[in-house]
């Protein structure tokens, strides 16, 4: 491996392989990392095997099948790839430092390409830490790495089209659920509706809205019951999940089942980009914290970039534009392309790209999260490695803790091993209500390398490259 | 709790608390111990309280186990090899 690339890109999902794809075949010396053995990200996760499973490719769906060219051209492109390289530092001079077989490697580029997607919004409530809890998109990684499915009957709560999609997956690989708890607010669909227009008027809206009505027609035909409006969910057990109760409308329920699903939509993963330094704000729309970006994902670090979802939540397709937008931009840098060319070339993908928007604002404001799930009740934990729930976090913002730094020090919410990934969103909004003031001013966790556990022998087998 | 689609045999052998267990390539080690019926891999240094694998993408955490040796390696992240000696994690905050 070279000492120097022109462009390092972190990240093998959609954003990641288009972006490195196009600077692969534009010539320039492009090394991709990422964490996983194989190419796809989270969304196309397993791809290249997956095709050994015609019955799996089947149930996954055609837009997951649709991976496998993003995958087939970025092996053709000649650009370098590590898998199974995990990132843990990358500083603003665009040094990236990340562990692979055993030890520590560093490189360095002209231009980073941060791709590293999205994460599950937490899920904060009672019982939400028992074994037998999981994201709907961890078992939607079990199906696609290794076609692992519930042997038993399972419960699916809350909401968004991740929820629907795994439901419609599931029915087609013949795992069935005891129930669906739709947790999306009556509120929700009434105020979507007025962004139905924006999402009709372009040809990819239309897919995907056509997409949704065959998911949830889809779930009506299995028989499978759907509660709605489901809210006050509590997950049952000592030691492991026993039942979870909940309220759909007026009435109260209680259901028997081991394995719980949770999901209620998608965040920018925040880690990377902000320990590098780059500036974030608050997105209203998406409830959650998004780098701040130009049209071509540069942020505020100079020649460091991000495409696809890390960047804001726009799904695989917009990603894969976004990524090849990034890759034109990093050209321009690289002073291989000027920045005429560079507009005449990214015509197709800006299009493109905005086209696979059309949907978003409908499905941010349908699927948007429940105040309970934002900013939960006093006894819920938020911090599932420190064990901090939510009461402690507004005890000490009443002693004065304006941030969540501070909270940190007071609590150690954020010190575990997740370093705060998953309690940091929550920690913003339970401050920010508890002061009466807006996320932008209360802000997040510092986060310091290294993103990922490194081992002394990591660090001790130092490779510079 | 959970089953496989395809019932052809693995064929990567490792061990967990000494216990002999199958897997396929392509199984990380969390999904190797949920498919093989393990309902969580560690107890909490705080509460002590068990935990299994949550996001299974490198978020949670919840999956650190002990892999020939090393403590605190995350089971979503790490495929499974032939020959792998994977120990619960019990209780003690260890070093990252």
């Amino acid at each position: 491996m070279n000492e120097a690339w022109d462009v390092v890109v972190v990240g093998a999902g959609p954003a990641g392989l288009a972006a490195a794809t196009l600077l692969a075949e534009q010539q320039a010396r492009v090394v991709l990392l990422d964490e996983q053995p194989a190419v796809g990200g989270q969304i196309y996760r397993g791809i290249e095997r997956a095709a050994e499973h015609p019955s799996l490719l089947t149930a996954l769906g055609p837009d997951y099948v649709y991976g496998a060219t993003l995958a087939a051209r970025f092996r053709a492109s000649g650009a370098a790839y590590r898998p199974g390289s995990l990132v843990w530092q990358v500083t603003p001079g665009r040094e990236v430092w990340f562990s692979a077989d055993g030890s520590s490697h560093l490189v360095r580029a002209d231009a980073v390409i941060l791709a590293t997607g999205a994460m599950e919004r937490p899920v904060p409530l009672p019982g939400w830490t028992l074994p037998g809890v999981m994201t709907a998109g961890a078992l939607q990684i079990m199906l696609k790495s290794s076609g692992v499915v519930p042997g038993e009957p399972f419960v699916v709560a809350g909401s968004g089209p991740l929820l629907f999609l795994l439901v419609q997956q599931y029915l087609a690989a013949g795992a069935r659920p005891a129930a669906v708890l739709d947790t999306t607010a009556r509120a929700n669909e009434w105020r979507a509706l007025r962004h139905l227009p924006e999402a009709v008027a372009d040809r990819a809206g239309r897919r995907d809205l056509a997409k949704g009505l065959m998911m949830v027609a889809g779930l009506r035909r299995s028989g499978i019951p759907r509660y709605r409006h489901v809210s006050d969910i509590r997950i049952e057990g000592a030691d492991a999940v026993t039942g979870i109760a909940f309220r759909s409308g007026t009435t109260q329920h209680r259901l028997a089942t081991r394995l719980v699903a949770l999901h209620e939509g998608v965040i920018p993963a925040q880690q990377m980009p902000r320990s590098i330094g780059c500036a974030f704000a608050w997105d209203a729309a998406q409830q959650c914290f998004a780098p701040v970006l130009d049209a071509w994902g540069n942020s505020s670090v100079d020649g460091v970039m991000i495409a696809g979802d890390a960047g804001g939540i726009g799904g695989a397709r917009a990603a894969e534009h976004a990524g090849r937008l990034a890759a034109f931009e990093a050209l321009r840098r690289l002073g291989r392309i000027d920045a005429a060319r560079r507009d005449a070339l990214a015509t197709d993908d800006r299009r493109a790209r905005q086209s696979q928007l059309a949907v978003r604002r409908f499905l941010d404001v349908l699927y948007a999260p429940r105040d309970a799930v934002l900013r939960p009740a006093d006894d819920v934990v938020v911090c599932r490695c420190e064990e901090i729930a939510a009461g402690a976090v507004r005890d000490v913002v009443r002693q004065g803790c304006l941030g969540p730094n501070q909270a940190k020090a007071f609590l150690r919410a954020g010190m575990g091993p997740c370093q705060g990934r998953l309690c940091g969103p929550v920690v913003t909004e339970l401050i920010a209500q508890a002061r009466g003031v807006g996320q932008d001013e209360v802000g997040y966790y510092r986060i310091r390398s290294p993103l990922k556990p490194v081992t002394v022998g990591e660090l001790a087998a130092m490779e510079t490259e | 709790m959970f089953r496989r689609l395809d019932a052809t045999p693995g064929e990567i052998r490792f061990t967990f608390d000494g216990t002999e267990q199958i897997a396929r390539p392509g199984d990380s080690v969390a999904v190797a111990l949920l498919a093989a019926g393990e309902p969580s891999l560690r107890d909490t240094p705080v509460s002590g309280a068990p935990r299994a694998p949550y996001c299974m993408m490198g978020v949670c955490f919840d999956c650190l186990v002990e892999i020939d040796g090393v403590g605190n390696r995350p089971a979503c992240l790490t495929p499974v090899a032939e020959g792998m000696q994977v120990r619960r994690q019990r209780g003690a905050r260890g070093v990252l």
